[in-house]
């Protein structure tokens, strides 16, 4: 403790007399520090606070203890906690004491609960009750607490209960309670967007709050919002502008000034939305560029809030939509900070540049010497940041020098994350911009003996991928090849026990792939290093096993050589060592199989890399009939151990056996060419567990499968830029040099100092090549990466893998949408159409995506058939059609009889009216577009198009009307399915129609659809269900408004739920109903509604993880509009 | 902001307040190395400094460290300044605040930060009204401490 404390608390008893209220404490605690303060050791300190625990632990299970003494434990033991000793005995004790003190006590045991428990504890749950009683209380203070516990630690399972009180909340007359409950909802935000979705026009409510406390609390969540979908509030940019005009015209009461600064939080606040709403937006960005300028203006005083809001405000000015002359304002006010002595403001300047280089790179040349100071700066932070800013102005001419200072700081740097972080952009520049190729493999090998095994996978992946894919040049690889095989071998021949593991499999990987391109250098010298390799200690398993799968590809000819080290490891302890070493031997003995198994020189995309594991499948079917349980990723697996443990309070829990035998299997597609290495390597998937699996997929470059399972594969950065470089070298030196001459006299170290800028700052004052507004053209990459064919199949990401999968199905569910369709063909089309082939549909499904031109030239052979042209006898008058009467009349006779929504006007122009309908088929949601022509002239090409990212089109017909005659109308029919549930989702789509030949108008239109609208019912039994309720894992519990207006309140309220959804009810037993529904593409989703007082607790599981709070969202819907 | 330290010069914490859902363990873990590299920088060094993914901004009163993790986009002055008005805060209530104060009246310490920060965001930065608010919840507390205890020396000594 310090002297100070220490001699302040001699006078203690003085200090805590003359202080009044505020500083009361309790006697024990005051002890306890005082004790403590008194002590010498750590030692000595550990046993007293033992004691002090004990005694407490004796105190709160004694029956006498009243609640004020209670209350004081709880201090004490906060305090004991906040030392690092463990005193989770306290912790019910501080539950209790919220829940059943008086204000005094609640105050502390809140107190105590936001301090012990983490959103994940258990303990938590006992909490609720307590929390919901508070929230009804009139007592302001009680209310307050429980808002601010809610806001804390309130997990996202518990956020259903307290959520109709917390929105109660917001119209609260006092404005604290509507600021919590602001906070509160935007913390629940974070955690389940989905759960508070409904709210969202209250939210607007608070925007608008006369308080300007609850105002600004709002803004946390709308920066959030916007974050998210900047397109979505748009026409809130008005009022964010005239509010920050307000704070900036001092409107606001004082109180809120900051050091006479007029409300800086809120300010910052509405500058950092501003700035997502005017980003890549010019209209919108006009609306704000009037106070962005008087918020620069504004900001003059010397004061690091002053600062801070410029720093906001330049950010903005070159986030939206650029405009010159702020540009140029916002450019002076870097100045500012760059040049400022305060350091705080130095390092702010230095971000801000860095932020700013990344649209105009000539910035930086003004500050080029501050940056040079910077960068020998003895404060580590600034010296990374000024790094992170040349990293952005990189280019091919100053990257040598760029990345030598950049891995000059990593060799004096000791932090994992930074080293991480670093080396991942050095060899992200180096692979860019590299000048040669020594200086490429150099660095290369800087990178990886620095970062060595902190390196992420992806790095050492992306240089052996670049290796083996090569440009378009084949000679030009192999020189790189060749020069990496040398400066490897160099680097062997010297130690190599400190060397990182990483580094070795990239060394090995790369002499066992192209050592052989290397005529000078003798095999067995090869050879011998790298088994030289093997006897080191330091070498790890994996490493090892990378070491032989080389070792496997060099031989041919050393047999002697081979045939030693495969027996002597033959006996290795290690068994997937042995298992290579066997297929080593086999493989060195018999030349024959080893051209076949590796063939020399194979392009790299000739190998068919099998990701479905296909040739599993027998073996999984298998294991699944003999009632093994079907397969659960890790992630999966875990989030239900974590709901185990949370809550499993309801029914269902006893766990019967599931089998879910075929459905895992039958869709999965198998890869039409069965690849070579997925066929050989069969039987080592299962065996080389230990080792990562490293050794099989070595030809095929990638790593696809690591110890955490599939490795998600980066994308090339690098652009595909075919021409060549655009910035001109010589007259850049010169430029450079240009500005370096004006000043004579300097010292030696400052003219160091001036070269090392010109050689930082080449490249950047090529006015030309930089647009002022836009990003300097990225020039082209050094290494240029092939395209690669087999991406989707080859290289995704997990996601990918399951694509394959998914594709098929949608596939097959295509197929069964046509061949639907084409039973009925006979009765939606006129009898003329009758003969209309089978293929035809199929061919319009694909037509839809080639050109229009392509579609106008096919059109008559290929849409004839499907046509439904109709000439009403009622719509002769001159309405256009958008009575839905009239038009639910136009309905093809198969279709009239299936439940449908009414019909809809979509948008109308003079000629042309659109209007839609839908149709609730089982296997897709028909979106019918009724086309009326409203003239009197016929309308000629009339072609429909529509467009929605999160729906799928199965099919489609009727799109293209070659002639619509006047005052008839068409039918265009979309078959849509919805394979992520989205609450609601928008299309958009236009018309373009011909009134004369050769000039072409064009009508866009736009609807929302709802998931309802995709939701069908799924027929199951009670049994089925409660089977299938075991195997689902994603669930969502909600308490819902009960409908008591008629008879039995849950058959009244189910009934109400399967007239809006579409849900079958499976059964209702006493006052619990379940029920069930699927998504079209298939996912169900089981309700389980229970009966509890006037709510209905309902509980949705499915396997789908948004499905389940998607159709609670409609389900509150349709009760709360009823 | 994901967490906020109160330290002195010898590296004890004083407060310690966690806007992410951390296990104690992580906490103990964290605590410890933030306030070792804090505590190394020199007193001319800016009071920013990265560390994992996060932005540590730190500042120093008297003996007393007060230091924010943020998230890197934040903007690091106005952490600072969150940090300044805290301070601010804590100097009105009690009334020229010293380390002391704080050690033995952290609970007062904790009730204002959380009238300030709630879920990790500013929530009133006026003073008078943070203020406004502790003052009413402490006026309720002596309301309810004296008939309380009375009670309690009829009913249970």
């Amino acid at each position: 403790m310090s002297d100070v404390v220490e001699k302040t608390l001699t006078a203690l008893p003085g200090l805590f007399d003359s202080q009044t209220g505020a500083a009361k404490i309790t006697n024990r605690l005051r002890q306890l520090v005082k004790s403590i303060t008194e002590l010498t050791s750590k030692h000595e300190e550990e046993n007293l606070i033992k004691q002090e625990l004990c005694a407490m632990k004796e105190q709160v299970s004694s029956p006498n203890t009243s609640m004020k003494q209670m209350r004081e434990i709880m201090v004490r033991a906060m305090y004991c906690e906040m030392l690092g000793y463990d005193a989770s005995f306290t912790y019910i004790h501080a539950i209790k004491l919220a829940q059943q003190g008086g204000v005094l006590e609640k105050r502390v045991g809140y107190l105590a609960v936001s301090l012990f428990l983490n959103e994940g504890h258990e303990l938590l749950l006992l909490l609720v009750n307590t929390v919901l009683k508070d929230l009804q209380s009139t007592n302001l203070i009680e209310a307050c607490m429980a808002l601010t516990v809610v806001a804390q630690v309130f997990p996202k399972d518990m956020i259903p209960a307290v959520l109709p009180l917390v929105e109660d909340k917001l119209s609260h007359p006092k404005e604290i309670i509507r600021r919590k409950a602001v906070l509160a909802l935007y913390k629940f935000y974070l955690i389940a967007p989905n759960q508070v979705q409904h709210i969202h026009g209250k939210f607007r409510k608070a925007l608008s709050d006369r308080d300007p406390g609850v105002m600004a609390s709002s803004l946390h969540i709308y920066l959030q919002l916007i974050r998210e979908s900047p397109d979505s509030y748009k026409d809130l940019t008005g009022s964010f502008v005239t509010i920050l005009k307000q704070v900036l015209g001092g409107k606001l009461p004082v109180d809120f000034n900051y050091h006479s600064v007029p409300a800086p939080w809120l300010q910052i606040q509405l500058l950092r939305i501003l700035s997502l709403l005017g980003k890549e937006d010019q209209s919108t960005s006009e609306l704000m560029y009037e106070v962005l300028d008087e918020s620069l203006r504004r900001a003059e005083m010397n004061h690091n809030i002053t600062y801070a809001i410029l720093y906001e405000c330049v950010k903005a000015v070159y986030t939206i939509h650029p405009k010159v002359e702020l540009l140029e304002k916002a450019a002076r006010c870097i100045g500012n900070f760059v040049l400022s002595p305060k350091i705080n403001l130095k390092y702010l300047g230095l971000k801000a540049l860095t932020y700013v280089v990344q649209h105009d790179a000539k910035l930086a040349l003004q500050h080029q010497m501050t940056i040079i100071e910077c960068l020998d700066h003895s404060d580590f932070t600034i010296k990374r940041e000024t790094l992170e800013l040349l990293f952005r102005i990189t280019n091919a001419q100053n990257v040598t020098v760029i990345v030598e200072k950049m891995l000059d700081f990593l060799r004096g740097c000791n932090d994992e994350h930074t080293i991480i972080h670093l080396v991942g952009k050095v060899s992200e520049l180096a692979e860019k911009f590299a000048p040669d190729n020594s200086w490429f493999i150099q660095t290369m090998n800087c990178v990886f003996s620095i970062g060595g095994d902190l390196l992420q996978q992806d790095v050492p992946n992306n240089f052996l991928r670049l290796l083996a894919e090569g440009s378009e040049s084949k000679e030009e690889d192999d020189q790189l090849r060749l020069y990496a095989v040398e400066s490897y071998l160099t680097v062997l021949k010297g130690h190599t026990s400190h060397l990182p593991q990483c580094f070795l499999q990239v060394m090995s990987w790369v002499l066992g792939e192209y050592a052989h391109l290397q005529g000078s250098v003798d095999r067995r010298e090869v050879i011998r290093l790298l088994t030289q390799l093997l006897d080191q200690r330091s070498v790890s398993s994996e490493t090892r096993v990378w070491i032989l799968s080389a070792l496997t590809k060099i031989p041919e000819g050393q047999t002697d050589l081979i045939l030693h080290l495969a027996e002597r490891l033959s006996s290795s302890q290690d068994t997937v060592l042995r298992q290579q070493a066997q297929e080593l031997l086999h493989l060195s003995q018999d030349s024959q199989l080893h051209e076949w198994v590796l063939p020399r020189g194979a392009p790299w995309d000739a190998i068919e890399v099998d990701s479905s594991l296909s040739f599993l499948d027998g073996f999984v079917s298998e294991a699944l009939a003999a009632g093994a349980a079907p397969y659960k990723p890790p992630h999966q697996r875990q989030e239900e151990l974590c709901e185990d443990r949370a809550l499993n309070l309801e029914p269902y829990s006893f766990s019967l056996p599931v089998s879910l035998s075929s459905c895992s299997i039958t869709d999965r597609q198998s890869p039409t060419l069965l690849s070579v290495s997925s066929g050989l390597s069969g039987n080592s998937t299962e065996l080389s567990q230990k080792a990562g699996s490293s050794t099989l997929i070595l030809e095929g470059v990638k790593r696809v499968w690591g110890k955490d399972g599939y490795l998600p594969q980066k994308e090339a950065t690098a652009p595909l830029v075919d021409e060549p470089s655009a910035a001109v070298q010589p007259p850049v030196q010169q430029e450079a040099a240009e500005r370096t001459e004006p000043r004579p006299e300097l010292s030696t170290r400052n003219q160091d100092k001036q070269q090392l800028a010109s050689s930082l700052f080449v490249g950047l004052g090529v006015g030309s090549s930089v647009s002022l507004l836009g990003r300097s053209e990225a020039p082209p990459p050094r290494f240029r990466k092939k395209p690669r064919p087999h991406e989707s199949s080859s290289s995704g990401t997990s996601e990918k893998s399951s694509g394959s999968s998914c594709r098929s199905s949608h596939h097959t569910t295509d197929i069964f949408l046509y061949g639907s369709f084409l039973e009925e063909e006979p009765a939606t089309s006129k009898s003329a159409f009758d003969h209309t082939p089978k293929s035809t549909t199929a061919n319009g499904l694909s037509q839809n995506k080639d050109t229009k031109e392509d579609k106008h030239a096919n059109t008559s052979q290929i849409f004839g058939g499907d046509m439904v042209i109709v000439r009403p006898s009622t719509i002769q008058d001159k309405h256009p059609p958008s009575e839905s009467s009239d038009l639910t009349a136009l309905l093809p006779a198969d279709l009239k009889d299936l439940p449908h929504s009414d019909v809809i006007s979509l948008t109308s122009d003079p000629s042309l009216s659109l209007s839609s309908c839908r149709l609730f088929r089982d296997e897709a949601l028909l979106l019918l577009i009724f086309i009326s022509n409203c003239t009197e002239t016929v309308i000629k090409d009339v072609a429909v198009q529509l467009t929605c990212e999160e729906l799928k089109t199965a099919s489609l017909r009727g799109n293209i009307v070659d002639c619509l005659e006047a005052r008839s109308t068409s039918v265009c029919h979309y078959a849509l399915l919805m394979d992520d549930p989205h609450t609601n989702v928008s299309f958009t789509g236009t018309v373009s129609y011909q009134t004369q030949p050769g000039h072409t108008n064009t009508l866009p239109f736009s609807g929302t659809l709802s998931t309802a609208d995709f939701i069908r019912p799924l027929v199951l039994t009670t049994e089925e269900y409660g089977k299938l309720w075991l195997s689902l894992s994603h669930d969502v519990k909600q308490n819902l408004k009960l409908l008591t207006d008629a008879g039995d309140p849950l058959r009244t309220t189910l009934n109400a739920l399967k007239d809006a959804l579409q849900l079958h009810v499976v059964d209702i037993i006493g006052s619990e109903g379940i029920v069930a529904c699927r998504l079209l593409s298939g996912a169900p989703c089981l309700l389980h509604c229970r009966v509890s007082g006037a709510a209905l607790v309902m509980w949705l599981r499915s396997p789908h993880p948004a499905l389940p709070d998607c159709i609670l969202y409609h389900c509150q819907r349709a009760l709360a509009h009823r | 902001m994901q967490f906020m330290l109160l330290f002195s010069r010898q590296g004890k914490l004083r407060l310690q307040k966690w806007y992410v859902a951390l296990s104690d363990t992580q906490k103990k873990k964290i605590s410890r190395e933030v306030i070792q590299i804090v505590l190394a920088r020199k007193p001319k060094m800016c009071s920013f400094l990265e560390w994992r993914d996060l932005k540590i901004v730190y500042k120093r009163y008297a003996s007393l460290y007060f230091c924010c993790a943020v998230e890197d986009q934040e903007n690091e002055l106005i952490t600072l300044e969150i940090i300044h008005r805290y301070v601010e805060l804590l100097d009105k209530y009690f009334g020229s605040v010293c380390e002391l104060d704080i050690i033995f009246n952290f609970e007062k310490a904790y009730y204002i930060l959380d009238e300030f920060i709630l879920g990790g965001e500013a929530q009133e930065t006026s003073k008078k009204n943070v203020l406004k608010a502790i003052e009413q919840a402490d006026m309720l507390q002596e309301e309810a401490e004296t008939p309380r205890s009375v009670l309690e020396e009829i009913g249970l000594t």
